[in-house]
């Protein structure tokens, strides 16, 4: 790679990190694949969350056996609260009950993954296989929806409003998951490329302090957001297909 | 490198990093749409301020589809730059 370079007298490209490593080879039914970085780090995530959500579970059910508020439960309270409020202003109280369980799951797994770079792992949701899976499971949901609740209409409603729509329409349904893992794979891959810029290019007095306000920003923020519309999408999409309530 | 002598590859890698450049090009559009959402958003929330919590997730809705197109030549960009499909 030939920016900077050597000649320069700067650091060279090979000194940014932020390519999936391949660690062991494993292998799979005759062919060779790799436990990479993605693999490690979504264990990390995962063993966190369960640690964490083991934690408050059991501070939450200590509270309310005790009958007091502690820190803990008025946090799990929160959340669930606000996740509530969530998906029943798009979902309605009974489609609510439904798709809260999979909401919350997919909103802790991909905000801990996108938060998990400002600990210096590499975001897992910054491998296209990983949100990939997401919004195949997503997009799953929502046809499941579309097919349950609209039944015929459904393929009615790929021949409107005259029948030569009919590609685009099935262009239209595939380019949603597309769209969903790209978007978020794009997001949290451009703020992982440009900190490990900041960090392997540049000389040692312009890491103090500047890449906090960066990682608050690519990693919290950006990460945030992202999660959030992700959750957006899914209940909009479910809601779209279930029709008003 | 450095003699003055090219060869194929390195012409490769140079009009990848050009096309690379060109590609995210495509975040002008995402920047004008994304800026177009918010003004918009701020406006609405002048006018029905009780309304903040609606017109906020419906601005990041609007935003987050039309950031797509942005994310698909940055996507390009990184496929150029760092996986540099054009080598032989």
């Amino acid at each position: 790679m030939f920016i900077g370079g050597p000649s320069l007298g700067m650091p060279t490209l090979q000194e940014a990190d932020f390519y999936i490593h391949e660690l062991y080879p494993v292998n799979f039914f005759g062919t060779t694949v790799h436990i990479t970085t993605t693999h490690v780090c979504t264990v990390i995530v995962v063993a966190a969350l369960m640690i964490l959500t083991l934690f408050l579970r059991h501070a939450f059910f200590k509270a309310e056996r005790e009958g007091r508020m502690t820190t803990a439960s008025t946090i799990v309270e929160m959340g669930v609260d606000m996740l509530t409020n969530f998906v029943e202003t798009a979902l309605g109280k009974k489609g609510a009950k439904k798709y809260i369980n999979y909401i919350g799951v997919i909103f802790l797994f991909i905000f801990f993954s996108n938060v998990s770079g400002i600990l210096g792992l590499r975001p897992p949701t910054a491998d296209y296989g990983t949100t990939l899976c997401l919004a195949l499971v997503s997009f799953v949901m929502i046809e499941y929806a579309d097919i349950r609740y609209n039944k015929w209409n459904m393929v009615k409603g790929l021949f409107e409003p005259f029948p030569l729509f009919f590609p685009m329409n099935v262009i239209s349904i595939f380019s949603t998951p597309l769209s969903m893992s790209l978007r978020l794979f794009g997001n949290i891959l451009g703020g992982t490329v440009l900190m490990a810029l900041y960090y392997g290019m540049l000389p040692w007095f312009a890491k103090l302090g500047v890449p906090a306000a960066l990682h608050v920003y690519f990693d919290v923020f950006s990460g945030a957001i992202q999660t959030y519309v992700f959750c957006m999408l899914t209940v909009t999409f479910v809601a779209d297909k279930r029709g008003v309530e | 490198m450095g003699n003055g002598n090219f060869d194929g590859n390195d012409l490769v890698h140079a009009f990848s990093a050009l096309g690379a450049g060109i590609a995210v090009c495509s975040g002008i559009g995402t920047g004008i749409g994304q800026g177009n959402a918010a003004g918009l958003g701020a406006q609405a929330v002048g006018r029905n301020p009780g309304a903040r919590g609606t017109i906020m997730s419906t601005m990041l809705l609007g935003q987050a589809v039309a950031e797509t197109t942005g994310l698909y030549g940055l996507v390009v960009a990184l496929l150029l730059m760092f996986v540099k499909p054009f080598d032989n």
